[in-house]
């Protein structure tokens, strides 16, 4: 990781929803084969920045830089998985085309994907052990099988930076920790964007932390120590977990 | 059936049922996955303005409708995109607007007395060589926009955000699928009239659905069943002298009751 160029730059970013400030003055440099962990109240503005990351928001003050470019042109190097995938349960659509359907950025418009892509997308469903389920129809997967299929989706675009909101949300524990293990591998090459409300996850795997409420704490890589977490935080009370990983909001409902 | 077809006008019936099917069946499962039913039912009846309007011009009926249908197609998607919340309150509006547009201009014209039910119930068995050719080409349009963009249609589709993280360019997609609908709900009209087509361009793809494991199947069980409900109707039709607009749609009525009471069985 001799790079000099940053895996993810802001400066002074502010975004708000009809004139409410959701972040404000946000700047942090990431380095490339970070592991960062996002935490922060609901409304507090994670997934905002998330997307903000993304291209998918422009901020209306301040600068973004995605490994140099910004968001939009570094869309082929960013994997995504989104915090809900339980849309559209009636939508026929089978497991292996959701794979494929992260080589998306890089394929062409207007052309079938090639060879190579259905051999990546294959390896991406091997690595979550999806493969067995390519023709299943993606409704009809359990939350924890659906889950994994979209993290192979993610893998597929072969990321530069993976970033990951609530990867955990619907997934039974022990494929959680599989999947925690399998991002701590990931990490040897690529840099993990991960938020989360698992204070055993950011004690365990990250390597960094951002805390956001509006505006955004960073504490980077090797400066952070357990007591940290839960003392110097400036992070809601119910955050501090109680011994193993602890979820500390409800699982979302299945219905929709 | 079989003596029906010595007359050209049910051998044209035909051709057209099945002609207006795969536009029909494939731009229907694009519709309803993306949930624009209301967007296609308000372009229906708002194209009844450019009816109007040309006849008050004095150019063909169904260049008016189409270009209109378009205009105004075009004009709803962009207001659903822009004022999402209330997007459902403005296309009702625009539906009735140019509905009101459509009679007022046929008031205008003179001496005209056009056949009002035609439009609005359907006339298959009018259909001439001309409207054979326009439907021909609309499925062409149709095979060959999908066949290029199968797999950014599927996942603007399936997953909006996913696909603009990518790089998809979903709002250009977005007003291609809004034109081809256009087009495909002029040529139903001339099948099943404006206040049905919305039954026709939605029942096939909801039952497929049920069935189909991928986007591409759906779309092919959807032009399947909507030969099978037009061509059922029409002889329906024919044997008991019924109109066969009505017809063709409460074929397509009894499918859908009975894939309902199939899904609650499953």
């Amino acid at each position: 990781m001799a790079d000099i160029t940053p895996a993810i730059e802001m400066k002074d970013v502010s975004f708000s929803y009809n004139k409410v400030p959701v972040v404000e003055g946000v700047s942090f440099t990431l380095k490339e084969g970070d592991f960062l962990g996002i935490l922060g109240p609901n409304g507090g503005g994670k997934t905002t920045l998330l997307k903000l990351m993304l291209g998918l928001l422009r901020p209306d003050r301040g600068s973004i830089r995605i490994l140099g470019k910004p968001p939009r042109e570094a869309r082929k190097y960013i994997g995504y998985l989104p915090q809900e995938t339980d849309f559209h349960m009636t939508f026929p659509i089978t497991v292996f085309e959701l794979a494929l359907m992260g080589r998306l950025a890089h394929a062409s418009l207007g052309r079938p994907y090639s060879k190579q892509d259905h051999r990546i997308a294959e390896d991406a469903l091997k690595q979550v052990g999806m493969w067995d389920y390519r023709f299943a129809k993606v409704g009809e997967l359990s939350g924890g099988q659906r889950q994994r299929v979209f993290i192979a989706r993610a893998l597929a675009s072969e990321p530069k930076i993976l970033m990951l909101d609530e990867p955990t949300s619907s997934i039974d524990p022990q494929f959680e920790s599989d999947l925690y293990e399998l991002f701590k591998e990931l990490n040897k090459k690529i840099t993990v964007v991960i938020i989360t409300h698992d204070i055993g996850v950011i004690s365990h795997y990250v390597k960094s932390v951002a805390c956001i409420n509006r505006t955004l704490i960073f504490h980077e890589e090797g400066k952070i120590t357990q007591e940290m977490i839960e003392a110097t935080y400036k992070c809601p009370v119910d955050l501090v977990a109680h011994g193993l990983p602890h979820r500390v909001f409800p699982v979302h409902k299945e219905t929709k | 059936m079989w003596e029906a077809l010595q007359f050209e006008f049910m051998r044209h019936a035909l051709a057209a049922g099945v002609l207006v099917s795969i536009s029909c069946g494939i731009i229907g499962v694009l519709v309803v996955v993306n949930r624009i039913a209301l967007i296609s039912g308000g372009i229906a009846h708002a194209s009844y303005g450019g009816i109007g309007l040309a006849l008050f011009m004095g150019i063909a009926p169904f260049a008016g409708a189409a270009g209109f249908a378009v205009l105004m197609g075009l004009l709803m998607g962009w207001i659903s995109l822009s004022r999402k919340h209330r997007s459902d309150a403005i296309i009702g509006a625009i539906w009735a607007i140019g509905m009101a547009i459509g009679v007022i201009f046929i008031d205008l014209s003179p001496g005209y007395n056009v056949d009002l039910m035609s439009y609005l119930f359907g006339s298959i068995l009018a259909v001439g060589k001309p409207e054979l050719w326009f439907m021909f080409a609309v499925d062409v349009l149709t095979l060959l926009v999908v066949a290029l963009f199968y797999k950014e249609m599927l996942a603007m589709s399936y997953d909006e955000q996913f696909a603009i993280v990518t790089g998809v360019p979903v709002t250009a997609l977005y007003f291609l699928l809004i034109t081809l609908t256009s087009f495909t709900v002029v040529m139903l009209i001339r099948v099943v009239g404006l206040i049905l087509v919305i039954a026709l361009l939605t029942i096939p793809p909801y039952i497929s659905e049920q069935f189909t494991s991928t986007l591409g199947k759906m779309m092919g069980f959807s032009v399947l069943l909507s030969i099978l409900f037009i061509t059922l109707g029409l002889w329906l039709s024919y044997k008991f002298n019924l109109s066969s607009g009505a017809s063709i749609i409460l074929v397509a009525g009894v499918g859908f009751f009975l894939s309902l009471i199939m899904e609650q069985i499953s």
